[in-house]
Formats: structure tokens, C-alpha cells, sequence
């Protein structure tokens, strides 16, 4: 494997809260050293100019492989994931069948070495078929790789059952992510409030989310499984975490770009690229969340990247699918969000996206120590463009940041030692 | 606006009144009164849109909104087409966008669509090139019905400015009660919702309305009571408990109608319930305006028909 050297870039590294102008040496798929004088290397990059920072981490994806795979596959999404700056995903098992199995797992780690792109790491499902009902084979899934554990798209109803996958994940101290949506409050298109009523759409209330968060946390007090909270929306959310994270449980949560940027204001021209579900909430509501990332209640950044078809996003608001793609606008939107305007630093952010995450799912990543895997990507901070949805390499096209300026971008993706994807070249090896 | 020459309408849809300006609304209401003369000739028709074609699209069951408009169309002169089909476009297979383009490919000047979906209206505007008008989308607006309301009230009192207004029953699942608010706040009425609060949610009062919960401190202050229909499935879905205890809090009883202002104003969009939010005796009475309301539904309709075909492309 040819070793690579980076020169003359920022190096940011959260694993040990440092910032500095070095070089980075890689050498057979491993961080060789970060320093000054390192030799020579078969290829080097300069990044003068640029932050060169631990591969990015998204542990919240949807690949749609097996089941739709005409809206993404684990190749098409490792692809989007890699010319977004991503090195690992870990994606959602509500596929067509769910991943409730060790075959389902070993397909999805299977497609990934074929892709040989991104890092994709399954999340199995808590219950079979994600019906919240009986526990799915958590501790084989596991063994064959699994992540996580979560029936996304969908909470565990049933607080009962939810007692028994807080147990038993506990057993292999491995983590539960809960899509927090209470069904018998729930059953809308977008957020329940002043928008919604006077569209006269069927709503979502913030209470939905927080019910389940609350009565999770109160199971959880008693079993001390670690507990993660994926897409947080409202801010009665935000405090519950807040509160459980003051009382010392294991409890930790996410935030996606759109929940910090948008409002349920967006959904008034009835554009089905602003139904998401969690739904878009209200300007208290997204200055809450931006609050709860700038004091570490929310711990990191997941894009909820959600491909669909562009027939069925085509359909009354109310029809139409939930879920937006995200993977390769969220570096520039996060920054947007919440580092220009000063709510945290470059290296807050970058922690975030990469050894923070890492921490939940037990990953030895997230790091440029020497000898831990060569995972990097190489982000201009300075990089102006346009965001346009036709040109991602996912294979779907529903997002609202089209026509977004945003003022960064990754423009290499290292994956185990080799150059991906970069800006100039694309994915590489493939012609574009 | 200092241009006097300036179009007055300049819509290819009506869509919402949300979207309408004081201005807007006045004009249509203003076509609409030339337009009611037609319906007194004894040959009751024009040929102002000789040649051209509007569709019914209607997926979701009418009687009333459908023959008004087709009746409309045609002292108009205007060819007519009607397609129908229930449940949504989803359990078809095909979407609401390729039935739409369907329909337009075959030569369509408007698409008149009523759909159980809120905002289908608009999604089919940003797809066709021809004209759409709503005639209901779900629980968000059904302008036709608000400006008939608009006209009647108008023509009743002669102006609109400074009435109250009070809306009762059943406000959030009510596109009637939407395009009402937004028509008669933007005019100057004070609007009044009423009804239990499972279905009369305080977010309304952030659109200019008074919201209250007890339609007795408000019956005798009122001009006009516009009375909406009584949806029995809100039972199942626990939003209130049964008929007869909506009927006792907010039926329009005799009773309650001794108590109104001497010149009130009866409403009700239709389809009604006779004994469960109106009792008939009002409904039939001198004060209701039921039936007037239903005669300047044409008016409306052929005004709203003729505008909107005359902006280009």
C-alpha cells in the first residue's frame, strides 16, 4: 500500500485537544506519525491552507440495501459518504427485510467491502422485523458485527419490551438508539403548532419526542444500559437530556443539520423536502438544540441522511415519504450552523464529528494518534460553493440545501490508508 | 400603488385566501356582482369563456362544490369535463402529478380539484401550466366557499368591516373555517372561533381570531353565526364525546337563537345536520342565509372561473 503524506496542513486531532501546523505521514493503512520532517512518502498532498482532521463519522444513515435499493445501496451511499468528508457510517436497519439478523448484518459488511469505499457498519434492529415486540438476536448480530442496536424509524412502543432491550443490551454493554416518537401522540406530517394548524396538516407535537425520551430515561435509571437519543428535535428534549446527563446515566444524543437550521416555517409552500420525521420544530426550538450542542448536552452530529425517490417526494405533503439526504452538504451546514456564528470552535465541531461519535459505538477511531487506523480527511475551510443536490453521488435527490452558499468543504477522504474520493479526481479509480 | 392602469387580478390560480390581498378579494367579489346579473336573464348565459375547458377533478365526494362549479362553467359557456375518483392518487398507483398531466394533455384550460389532502392544490399549481383553483384541499382551505361566504355577508349587511363574526364547531378540521378567517380578517370583521378546545386549538388566536370555549358569553354579541358541520368520526377519535353533548354546548338551539342580536345572521356551509348543530327551525327561518349562500356560490365561482383565465401563461 503506497504511504501518504499530508504537509503543511492544520492538523486537528479531538483525541488529544490539539491543533498545529504539521505534516501527517500514513503508511500501510496506519497514522504513521504527525510531525515535521517526516521523510518522504509514494504520494504526498499538500494541504497548505487546510484542516486535516480524523475521518468522519456519521452514525446515523439510511443505505436502503436490501429492499430500495433504486434509492441507495450501500456502494451509492459509502460513495456520498466519502465525497462528504466521511469515512464511517453506521447505517439504520429499516430496510426491506430489517436487518434483525446476523445474515442481514453480514450482507450489509459484506457490500461494504465490495464497495471498498466509507467504513459502513450495520445497526441492527432491537426487535424482529422492528415490530417492537420480541427481541430480535441482539447478541449474534454482535458478533457478526453489528454496531448498535435500534429499530429507527419507529421507537420501541411497548415500555415493557423496552425494559427487556435496555436489560439485555446492558448484558453486552452495548448501546440502544431510540427514534423517540411516542405513535399514539403521533400520526402527522409535520410539527403540531401554529404552522401547522393553519395549513391544516395533520401534526407531530414536541410531547411525542419528549414521552418517550422521559419514560426511556426513568427505565433506564434502574438498569444503566448506555441509551442514546438519535435526532433530538425540541427543546423540552434537550432539557430531559440535560437533566438525565446532570443525574450521571449513560445517556447521550444527536442532533441532525436540519434541525439547526429550518424551521416548520419551511413546510408552508407544502415542499415535501421539508417533511422529516422528526419534523422540523420552531425557532425556540432549533436556538434550544443549538443551546444543548454549545453546553455538550447534545454530544454529536448525525445527518439522518435519507434518500427517497423522487416519485414518491413528487406526492401531497401528507403522502409523501419523511427523510432528507444529507451526507455530503452536513460538514459545510454544520459549520454554518453553529461555527460561524461562534456557538463553538472548529475543534469542538470536529470532536463531534468524529471521536465523539466514535465513544458511542465503541469505535477505535476518531483519532490521528500514530499506529490507529489511516482514516483522514483533508476539509478547505475557505472553499466556496453552491450546494446542488444533482450532483451528489447519492443516488436520490431529496434535499432543501439546494442553493445553499456555504463557505467549506472536505475535499480529500482517506479510508484505511488510500485516497477515496477527492475534489478534483472524484472517487477514485472510477471515472466520473 | 400609484398605476392605475395595473391589472387588478393578476393570478393564473386561486389557491388560498391566506395568499389574497384585501384587494384581491373585493375584486372578485366585485366580478361576481356583475356576474350574478347572468343568472336573472332569462337566456341565463355568456360566452366569455367560449372554448375553453375545465375539468372537475374531483377526489374526494361533493355534491354541492362539484354542480356549482359545473353550473358555473357553463353560463360561462365553457366546455366541461368531469373526473372523479376516491381515495388518494397513492392507493391508485398513479400519483396525483401524471393524473394531472394526463388530464392537461388533453387540451385543459382549468383544473377545478377538490382533494382529501391539504396543499394538493398547491402542488398540482407548481406541476401544470394551465389554471387550478382549489375547491377544498383537505383540512387547509376552500376559497370558493370563504368568498361566498364573503359575498353573502356582504350583501347582507353591505359591508363587512367592523362585524363580528363567530365560527362554531369543528375549526381545526375545517377548511371552511380557514379560508372564513383569513377572508374575513384581511376585510375587517372580528372573527370569533368557537368550539370545544379539542377542536378549536389556541394557535388560531395567532391568526387574528378570538378563541373561545363557551358559546353562550359570546351568542348575543355576534352578527353573523356561521355554523360547520358536525364530523361523527371526531367521536371515535375522541375529540368530543358524543352528539348530544356537542349539540348542548354548542348546537344552535332555539333556545340559544332567542338570545342572538335581532338582525343575526345565520350560516352554514352544508352539508347540515339538522337537530345536531342547527335546529331546523333556523336553519329555515328568516335570519339564515343558507340557501342565499348557495345561489352566490355561482357568482363566485363563475368570477373566479373568468379571472383566472385571463392571465397568460
Amino acid at each position: 500500500m503506497p504511504s501518504i503524506l499530508i504537509k503543511n496542513g492544520t492538523i486537528f486531532d479531538p483525541s488529544r485537544v490539539f491543533e498545529l501546523r504539521a505534516d501527517l505521514l500514513i503508511r500501510d493503512g496506519r497514522i504513521a506519525a504527525v510531525g515535521t520532517n517526516l521523510g518522504s512518502a509514494d504520494t504526498v498532498i499538500d494541504a497548505a491552507g487546510k484542516y486535516v482532521v480524523p475521518g468522519l463519522i456519521d452514525i446515523h444513515v439510511h443505505f436502503r440495501e436490501p429492499g430500495d435499493e433504486e434509492e441507495e445501496t450501500v456502494a451509492s451511499g459509502a460513495a456520498t459518504a466519502v465525497a462528504g468528508g466521511f469515512t464511517t457510517v453506521c447505517c439504520m436497519p429499516n430496510t426491506k427485510p430489517a436487518l434483525d439478523n446476523e445474515g442481514q448484518i453480514e450482507l450489509i459488511i459484506r457490500q461494504a467491502q465490495r464497495a471498498n469505499l466509507a467504513n459502513v457498519l450495520p445497526i441492527g434492529a432491537i426487535t424482529k422485523g422492528r415490530e417492537g415486540k420480541e427481541l430480535a438476536e441482539i447478541g449474534s448480530m454482535l458478533q457478526r458485527g453489528a454496531i448498535a442496536f435500534s429499530d429507527d424509524g419507529v421507537g420501541v412502543a411497548d415500555a415493557s419490551v423496552m425494559r427487556k432491550a435496555l436489560q439485555y443490551c446492558k448484558m453486552f454493554d452495548t448501546v440502544i438508539m431510540q427514534h423517540c416518537e411516542e405513535p399514539t401522540l403521533s400520526g402527522g406530517a409535520m410539527h403540531a403548532g401554529v404552522v401547522s394548524a393553519g395549513l391544516g396538516v395533520p401534526g407531530i407535537p414536541a410531547e411525542a419526542e419528549q414521552l418517550m425520551i422521559a419514560r426511556d430515561v426513568l427505565l433506564d435509571r434502574t438498569i444503566g444500559c448506555r441509551y442514546h437519543v438519535q435526532h433530538i428535535s425540541t427543546a423540552g428534549s434537550v432539557e430531559l437530556i440535560r437533566r438525565a446527563k446532570r443525574d450521571g446515566l449513560p445517556v447521550t444524543a444527536e442532533v441532525a443539520p436540519h434541525h439547526l437550521l429550518l424551521t416548520d416555517e419551511m413546510c408552508r409552500t407544502f415542499d415535501t423536502n421539508y417533511k422529516m420525521n422528526p419534523p422540523l420544530r420552531t425557532a425556540a426550538d432549533v436556538k434550544a438544540c443549538i443551546a444543548g450542542v454549545k453546553d455538550g448536552t447534545i454530544d454529536i452530529l448525525a445527518t439522518d441522511h435519507a434518500p427517497h425517490l423522487a416519485e414518491e417526494k413528487e406526492l401531497e405533503f401528507v403522502y409523501a415519504p419523511f427523510g432528507i439526504i444529507g451526507l455530503e452538504c452536513a460538514l459545510p451546514l454544520y459549520v454554518k450552523a453553529l461555527v460561524e456564528p461562534g456557538h463553538i470552535t472548529w475543534m469542538q465541531l470536529i470532536a463531534m464529528m468524529t471521536a465523539k461519535a466514535a465513544d458511542i459505538v465503541k469505535l477505535d477511531k476518531g483519532t490521528l494518534q500514530a499506529g490507529k487506523v489511516g482514516d483522514v480527511t483533508i476539509i478547505d475551510p475557505n472553499h466556496k460553493w453552491t450546494i446542488d443536490c444533482a450532483r451528489f453521488l447519492s443516488k436520490s435527490r431529496n434535499c432543501p440545501f439546494t442553493g445553499w452558499e456555504v463557505g467549506c468543504r472536505a475535499v480529500t477522504t482517506i479510508v484505511g490508508g488510500e485516497v477515496k474520493w477527492s475534489l478534483e479526481e472524484g472517487i477514485r479509480g472510477r471515472s466520473q | 400603488m400609484t398605476d392605475t392602469a395595473a391589472p387588478r387580478w393578476t393570478r393564473k390560480h386561486l389557491l388560498t385566501l391566506e395568499e389574497l390581498s384585501a384587494e384581491e378579494i373585493l375584486f372578485i367579489l366585485d366580478t361576481a356582482a356583475s356576474f350574478k346579473e347572468v343568472s336573472t336573464r332569462s337566456i341565463k348565459k355568456v360566452p366569455a369563456l367560449r372554448g375553453r375547458v375545465m375539468v372537475n377533478a374531483f377526489f374526494e365526494d361533493s355534491t354541492r362544490t362539484r354542480t356549482s362549479f359545473t353550473l358555473a362553467a357553463s353560463r360561462l359557456s365553457a366546455d366541461i369535463l368531469d373526473f372523479s375518483e376516491k381515495g388518494s392518487s397513492v392507493s391508485k398507483g398513479e400519483t396525483l402529478i401524471d393524473t394531472a398531466r394526463n388530464i392537461e394533455a388533453m387540451g385543459v384550460d382549468i383544473i377545478v380539484i377538490r382533494h382529501p389532502a391539504a396543499g394538493a392544490a398547491t402542488l398540482l399549481s407548481r406541476t401544470v401550466k394551465c389554471s387550478v383553483v382549489n375547491a377544498g384541499d383537505g383540512a387547509h382551505e376552500h376559497p370558493t366557499q370563504g368568498l361566498l361566504d364573503l359575498y353573502t355577508i356582504r350583501e347582507r349587511f353591505g359591508k363587512i368591516a367592523g362585524l363580528k363574526v363567530a365560527i362554531v364547531g369543528d375549526i381545526a378540521n375545517s377548511r371552511v373555517a380557514r379560508s372564513n378567517l383569513w377572508g374575513l380578517t384581511k376585510l375587517g370583521a372580528e372573527v370569533i372561533l368557537v368550539g370545544p378546545t379539542t377542536l378549536v386549538p389556541r394557535a388560531f388566536e395567532k391568526f387574528g381570531a378570538k378563541v373561545v370555549h363557551d358559546l353562550d358569553s359570546v351568542i348575543g354579541t355576534v352578527d353573523v353565526i356561521n355554523m360547520l358541520r358536525v364530523q361523527f368520526e371526531r367521536i371515535k377519535s375522541s375529540q368530543f364525546p358524543s352528539v348530544r353533548e356537542f349539540t348542548r354546548f354548542f348546537g344552535l338551539t332555539q333556545e340559544r337563537f332567542q338570545r342572538c342580536k335581532e338582525n343575526v345572521f345565520i350560516m352554514h356551509p352544508g352539508p347540515m345536520n339538522r337537530g345536531i348543530e342547527i335546529s331546523s327551525g333556523i336553519a329555515d327561518g328568516p335570519q339564515s342565509g343558507i340557501l342565499q349562500q348557495v345561489t352566490n356560490g355561482l357568482s363566485v365561482r363563475m368570477a373566479v372561473l373568468y379571472l383566472v383565465t385571463q392571465v397568460g401563461a
